[in-house]
């Protein structure tokens, strides 16, 4: 059924992406997938089944071997935001330094680059700890600065590998809570890869469901429940949804 | 922070403190043992004697250690600043990496003894200094590029595709993502290195011998040739004082740049 979302103008494009590694692994074949502008949207699949592969290819990170990726602008945005399993941030660098690193490179200094630090930290909830190094912070917190470090470009797409996967359940409901504030306050858009149903349904406009061997799409799930999505989560509907996903995710594995 | 430094202090105390004890009591002991049995000072001389051995000789010791630290330190600074430019340039050029590294570990596995004549010869046997230096410095050069090498590589994967992502530049890379990665690498090596520049040197000189350089090694030599054995247990003490300065040296060194930040330098709190 057609939404307004899928109306709007999509972002990021794949066409017929495939990819197969130098060593023959096949990881991806004919993967088709829009993403709208302001959307969430959701990768599920089985462990193997090429979602970062996938993600890297989307960040210009690994080449894809068929296929092409398409931005709206014609290019990739320079200011892309990507956020991995792990925190991935520099041991020797305070929270404040981690932050400034993608306009570091840009070539702004460290002054002038201050205010934009200290927002984006303040977005995730860390602007106190600036001065911390990350190894002094919990596993939750320096997720966060590795948000923050993300979205200090202001970035038009954020791109997610199960960021939230190496975390206790609790944390992880907190920081989805964060995340979806942070999507809706900005105009993010997100591709957001998970290991779990439920975050998938809880997060996402849209699931897309992988299989196995090769890695592909099987099928789309579309979440049409408003935010905030407290309510959802207890609702009849909400686990329907997430029937809905299991099943699809059974089918892509071949018995 | 302040609450944490004092059980820090306390161990830190504990750990100098404990050594040197076990210390006193052999120095106690074998002085006791050597008087009691009266053994021959031209075997295993008391420590008294050796302290006065020293003395007399305080001097002509003190300048030959002067030799070897110099020979040594040198050495060791050749060797850091060759070992880290050589693997910085292995990791810019994988060529050069491919053509030279086989010479440098042909460099490492040749027996420093067994060069060391060629060497002397080659820098001319009034330069003797010189080639001590040379032989050090080859036997002090490969930790340090060997760790620099490892640690260049060992940057994290995903930072590494962060800065692609950013795109960052070779040279902003290299110095804000490699090299803060191999410090600790970098830091191992130099412990690994200036010990073995020391080796390095006293071997050379054993070597070199007859007289042409004045370290530690040819106080030895020269006092074992004279059976002086009291005055070269003092230069070997001398020896050992220099080996163990330099590692403290380094690992205070090592401990004050990566206490804040990595692994093996930071205390837990239990
Ligand atoms: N650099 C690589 N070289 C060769 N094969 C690779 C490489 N990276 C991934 N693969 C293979 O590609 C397939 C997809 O891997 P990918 O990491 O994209 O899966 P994933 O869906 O992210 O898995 P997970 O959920 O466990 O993270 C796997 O079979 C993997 O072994
Ligand atoms: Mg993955």
């Amino acid at each position: 059924m057609p939404s307004l979302l899928t109306l709007a103008p999509s972002l990021l494009t794949l066409a017929r992406v495939g990819k197969t590694y130098d060593d023959g692994t096949p990881a991806l074949a004919g993967i088709d997938a829009e993403i709208a502008r302001s959307s969430f949207v959701s990768l599920v699949g089985p462990s193997g089944c090429g979602k970062s592969t996938l993600l890297r290819i989307a960040a210009g990170l690994t080449r894809a071997s068929e296929g092409e990726v398409r931005w709206q602008n014609g290019a990739r945005p320079a200011n892309l935001g990507f956020v991995f399993q792990d925190a991935t941030l520099m041991p020797w660098a305070r929270v404040f330094d981690n932050v400034w690193l993608p306009l570091k490179l840009q070539g702004i200094a460290r002054k002038a680059a201050e205010p934009r630090i200290m927002a984006a930290l303040s977005r995730v909830g860390l602007a106190e700890r600036a001065d911390a190094f990350p190894r002094e912070l919990s596993g939750g917190m320096r997720m966060r600065v590795s948000i923050a470090r993300a979205l200090v470009t202001d970035p038009p797409i954020l791109l997610m590998d199960e960021p939230f996967a190496a975390l206790d359940e609790f944390t992880r409901e907190k920081l989805d809570d964060d995340l979806l504030t942070l999507w809706r306050d900005h105009g993010l858009t997100i591709l957001f890869v998970t290991h779990s149903v439920y975050e998938s349904v809880y997060l996402s406009q849209r699931v897309l469901v992988m299989g196995t061997k090769p890695g592909r799409i099987i099928e789309e799930v579309a979440i049409e429940a408003a935010y905030p999505r407290t309510a959802f989560r207890e609702s009849a509907s909400f686990h329907a949804a997430c029937r809905a996903v299991s099943s699809a995710l059974r089918k892509g594995v071949p018995a | 922070m302040i609450s944490a430094r004092a059980p820090f202090l306390r161990t830190q105390l504990l750990r100098i403190a404990v050594p040197l004890a076990v210390g006193v009591g052999v120095l106690i002991a074998w002085e006791g043992l050597v008087r009691f049995y009266q053994v021959p000072t031209f075997l295993l001389p008391a420590p008294t004697a050796i302290w006065q051995a020293f003395a007399a000789n305080a001097d002509n010791l003190m300048l030959s250690l002067w030799v070897t630290l110099r020979i040594t330190l040198a050495a060791f600074a050749l060797a850091v600043a060759g070992g880290v430019g050589l693997a910085v340039l292995f990791s810019q050029n994988r060529l050069t990496e491919m053509a030279l590294f086989p010479y440098a570990v042909v460099l490492q596995v040749t027996p420093v003894v067994a060069i060391a004549p060629l060497i002397l010869i080659w820098v001319g046997l009034d330069h003797a200094e010189r080639a001590l230096l040379i032989l050090a410095w080859i036997v002090a050069f490969f930790p340090m590029l060997s760790n620099t090498t490892l640690g260049l590589r060992s940057a994290d994967h995903n930072l590494r595709d962060l800065y692609k992502l950013y795109g960052a530049s070779r040279w902003q890379t290299l110095t804000e993502l490699q090299l803060p990665s191999a410090l600790p690498y970098i830091l191992a090596g130099m412990k690994i290195s200036g010990g073995l520049a020391l080796i390095g040197a006293v071997v050379a000189e054993f070597v070199a011998g007859s007289g042409t350089s004045t370290g530690l090694a040819w106080r030895i030599i020269e006092s074992a040739n004279r059976l002086q054995i009291a005055k070269m247990f003092a230069a070997l003490f001398l020896l050992s004082g220099l080996g163990i300065a330099i590692f403290f040296a380094l690992t205070l060194l090592e401990h004050l740049t990566l206490r804040r930040w990595h692994e093996s330098a930071v205390k837990r709190e239990i």
